[in-house]
């Protein structure tokens, strides 16, 4: 390193001042290293607090309406209730952790695909489509030995959410149709798909309810608590493999740069259509295992119709978590613990638990509305964070690479 | 032009302004006085700070120390939006312009004149353009869509903008980078009368030649600091260049002989089309052999686009032959090009040459990440990246805090040098210059004229595309000279003359008589092509 600016010098510099200029590079770096860290975190730090004071508001209007007198702790006293229910007892962290898992493997569906500058909105229709395949296999081989029926139930589950991923991607790629229409599109349709499915075809022969055979020894073992499944390992695995995928393999290099400037990748060589539809495959796989995970898991059927929000609460945990695998995992564990802990706060406080989806709602409006977050907090500017969002609102009504 | 006459307080002074950035003394206690009518011309490398200085003017950034002074009174800047309120106008390279509004309602956007609270009063904005329009002698027609208009026309929109705004102190960054010389005689024209009027103006140029004919005075910055102010009487080129890079440059390289060997790019009957399915290169045939520079001459838009599209594989061919090294490459993909010895510095280099977000590191291999030894299977040796990035941001002089910065945190110049030293750097048969030096400083140009020339005389076939006619002349062994998308005239680059070349490109050397030897032909000629 040369001087402070990086520019060679013509003068002679004294030895001291070339020493300052290379430590001051060096705390430089490790300074700017912080700051990027912190400014990736402050914006949904303060939309998560922000919508918890907007939270209590609505908890304490609640009040108004029942016309009981308003009780100025209630929020606090509900949103403890909650942590408690949530992280208080072994059951609780176990529910969090179970509550976390899909969110956690559909928000990473939803964030690889940031990263390569696509809004996938079709988590949702992923997750029943990679469901209803899990369903299908599993109950196929109910009585085979558990380890060959979990891989194969498993293994169609991401299998079928991978195709419906495909699917929007490869119509990007040849049309240039945009995702964001096509995969709401295709939400619709794998309702209507799973649902016929399951009440019809694949409907469990003398059950009173439309719903699939029981997956029997295709079910995930549970390891702690009541409901503590395998799954869960799915999903701590599936960070640190995105996590390298999307920074250490080649593979992920080109998801990036398509994301953050196609016509680059082009000229790097790259192949952005075929990237786009490879990409959009692998955020179907994800959002696909989300859905086999709860279907061998917890329910041990697919029901019509499968009463879901994951697909679209994943897009709120990837934006929280800034598209980033790690932050996906914290986002999915906050909002898993707000899930868990709905039912102590209700009991507790005598708060509905549906006042999570309004603090879940409200976090997505403030990350949404960015700006507000950073007035109120008066948080400067910076580059960090969702560049790829920039390009995904960007290419929508354009033509693709 | 000479000056203020009364030596009232300067229309805009800045005091002691120093602004740090993390690891970065962007501006280091800079003065800067413009008076009122004052053109002020302000000169500086890539690098050196003018954008950090003009931000802080245009409130979008604040100084860490000293004090903006309007006539005399200190101001705080807080946004674009106060600054555009204080009188104080921006003309960007870039220009900010929604090309589907007409012109009247770009210069409306954001300045609406309203009629009543709810309609806009179109007669009456209409009348003022008009009017200012008449009153600085632009020709423009308000109700044309300003993505019809050349880029003239546009820049003349943007200071209409200005003075709509009744801007007192206008800046204007790089203005005359993308104009024809005609265009910037015309805009030379508009900006006197400004002055004129009362108007102060900062004028930011890396052409030297352009500052010592248009400003009162000039002021230099080197590394963030004032090196001096003076004016075009008391300097010359060679002192200006001096002063801005820290010691004497040579304002033009000496190209020296050349001993072309084979051919290894032949062009043979190529054509090419637009994006709206025009055809912009009609069967044109040519060849760059080893060891030699073939420049291509014209006016922008005469089918250069499409011709280095073509042959760098980010455009289709329509018909005819590409043929490199012996092998024919017609339609192959940029990745088979690369590996077939291609390199290409791209005309637009924020739209192909780099990714703005991404670390300096990832730029420089951008088109080799994928194979050893930054690659090895389907992992990536981050290791070896920033290895062979590191030594190429010292060897090509890329000026940066880190190498792990984003590419949008280098200034235009340095991230030119960024694609330069990626392309230019391996095994390289044949390279492709498209606009290689726009919007430079004379230091960097110099820098990237002697390593073209390195190469070439390494034996590397270069092709060089560059609407700076100075620029062509210079370097090339042979000149192609482009007009509507034909090579009119291929001609020995040491015998040409400026002065022929210039003629060629303006009227493809067919109707001699018509248009005068330098003007870029009819609107309707350009425009048509364009």
């Amino acid at each position: 390193m040369t001087g402070p600016a990086g520019e060679p010098t013509n003068q002679p510099v004294p030895p001291a001042e070339e020493a300052e200029a290379v430590e001051a590079a060096d705390g430089a770096r490790a300074a700017s290293a912080l700051r990027r860290a912190w400014a990736l975190v402050v914006v949904p730090l303060g939309a998560v607090i922000l919508a918890m004071l907007v939270g209590s508001i609505v908890i304490l209007a609640s009040q108004v309406f029942i016309g009981v007198e308003i009780d100025p702790t209630l929020p606090l006293v509900a949103y403890w209730a909650m942590i408690s229910g949530g992280l208080g007892s072994f059951n609780g962290i176990v529910e969090t952790m179970v509550q976390a898992t899909p969110l956690v493997l559909a928000g990473l569906a939803v964030g690889v695909g940031f990263k390569a500058g696509l809004f996938n909105i079709g988590a949702q229709g992923q997750f029943l489509m990679g469901a209803l395949a899990a369903a299908y296999v599993g109950g196929q081989l109910r009585d085979q030995p558990a380890l060959v029926a979990v891989s194969l139930a498993v293994a169609a589950g991401a299998f079928g959410g991978l195709v419906y991923g495909f699917i929007p991607g490869a119509l990007k790629a040849l049309t240039g149709a945009h995702e964001v229409v096509t995969t709401i599109m295709l939400n619709f349709v794998a309702i209507s798909i799973s649902s016929y499915f399951v009440s019809g075809p694949l409907r469990a022969p003398r059950s009173p309810f439309a719903q699939t055979l029981d997956v029997g020894n295709a079910e995930l073992i549970v390891l702690f608590g009541r409901n503590g499944h395998v799954g869960i390992f799915f999903a701590l695995l599936a960070v640190p493999i995105i996590w390298w995928l999307l920074w250490r393999a080649k593979l992920g290099f080109e998801i990036r740069t398509v994301g953050a400037n196609p016509d680059a990748a082009r000229f790097a060589g790259m192949r952005p259509r075929r990237l786009i539809a490879l990409t959009m495959a692998l955020c179907g796989m994800l959002a696909g295992l989300a859905g086999s995970g709860e279907i061998l898991g917890r329910v041990g059927h697919l029901t019509a119709p499968y009463a879901t929000n994951v697909g679209f609460d994943a897009i709120t945990v990837a934006l929280l978590g800034r598209a980033n695998p790690v932050g996906i995992l914290f986002s999915a564990l906050l909002l898993g613990m707000m899930k868990a802990g709905a039912g102590q706060m209700q009991i507790q406080a005598g708060i509905p638990v549906e006042i999570v989806d309004v603090i879940q709602g409200l976090i997505l409006l403030f990350l949404a509305a960015e700006i507000i977050v950073r007035r109120l907090f008066r948080i400067r500017e910076a580059r960090v964070g969702l560049e790829e969002l920039a390009t995904v609102t960007r290419s929508y009504g354009e033509r693709s690479a | 032009m000479t000056g203020s006459e009364h030596v009232a307080a300067p229309a805009l002074e800045m005091r002691g302004i120093t602004k740090r950035y993390p690891g970065v003394l962007a501006n280091d206690r800079i003065d800067l006085d413009v008076r009122p009518g004052e053109i002020h011309g302000l000169l500086g490398e890539n690098g050196a700070g003018k954008s950090t200085l003009m931000n802080i003017l245009y409130g979008l950034a604040v100084p860490d120390e000293g004090a903006v002074l309007l006539d005399g009174q200190e101001v705080q800047i807080d946004s674009p939006a106060d600054a555009i309120r204080r009188g104080i106008s921006m003309v960007h390279q870039h220009f900010m312009l929604v090309p589907v509004l007409s012109v009247a309602d770009n210069i409306l956007l954001g300045e609406e004149t309203m009629a009543n609270a709810i309609f806009l009063d179109r007669t009456e904005a209409h009348r003022r353009i008009d009017e200012l329009a008449q009153r600085f002698g632009f020709e423009i027609d308000p109700e044309a869509p300003v993505g019809s208009l050349s880029v003239g026309s546009q820049q003349r929109v943007e200071i209409l903008k200005a003075l709509y705004r009744e801007a007192r102190i206008l800046v204007l960054d790089e203005p005359t980078a993308v104009l024809t010389p005609q265009e910037t005689k015309e805009i030379f024209a508009v900006l006197r009368r400004l002055a004129q009027e009362g108007h102060s103006i900062v004028f930011i140029s890396h052409k030297l030649y352009e500052v010592l004919e248009i400003a009162d005075r000039i002021t230099v910055i080197r590394r963030g600091r004032v090196v001096g102010t003076t004016t075009p009487a008391e300097t010359d080129e060679e002192q200006l260049a001096e002063m801005m890079v820290g010691r004497e440059v040579q304002l033009t390289v000496d190209r020296g002989e050349s001993s072309p060997g084979e051919a290894v790019l032949k062009v043979d009957n190529l054509v090419v089309r637009n994006e709206r399915g025009r055809e912009t290169v009609h069967r044109v045939s040519f060849e760059v052999r080893a060891g030699e520079i073939l420049g291509v001459a014209g006016v922008a838009g005469n089918g250069q686009d499409e011709l280095v599209g073509a042959i760098t594989g980010l455009r289709r061919v329509a018909s005819g032959t590409v043929t490199l090294g012996g092998s024919d490459v017609t339609g192959h993909s940029p990745r088979a090009m690369h590996e077939a010895g291609l390199a290409h510095v791209p005309g637009d280099r924020h739209r192909f040459g780099m990714v703005m977000s991404f670390p300096l590191t990832d730029n420089l291999v951008l088109t080799d990440y994928y194979r050893a030894p930054f690659a090895r299977g389907p992992v990536r040796d981050e290791a070896a990246v920033a290895e062979a990035a590191i030594g190429l941001i010292e060897r090509f002089d890329v000026r940066t805090p880190s190498p792990f910065a984003a590419g949008s945190t280098l200034s235009g110049g340095n991230q030119q040098k960024l694609v330069v030293a990626r392309e230019f750097s391996g095994d390289v048969r044949l390279l492709v210059l498209d606009q290689p030096t726009r919007g430079l400083d004379v230091g960097s140009i110099e820098f990237i004229h002697r390593q073209a020339l390195a190469k070439r005389d390494g034996g590397t076939a270069i092709l060089l595309v560059s609407a700076e006619l100075d620029e062509v002349l210079e370097l090339s062994d042979r000149i192609a000279v482009m007009y509507r998308g034909e090579i009119v005239a291929v001609v020995d680059g040491r015998t040409a003359v400026k002065e022929d070349i210039g003629l060629l490109m303006a009227t493809g050397g067919r109707d001699r008589d018509g248009s005068p030897a330098t003007g870029p032909g009819p609107a309707s000629t350009t425009g048509s092509v364009a």
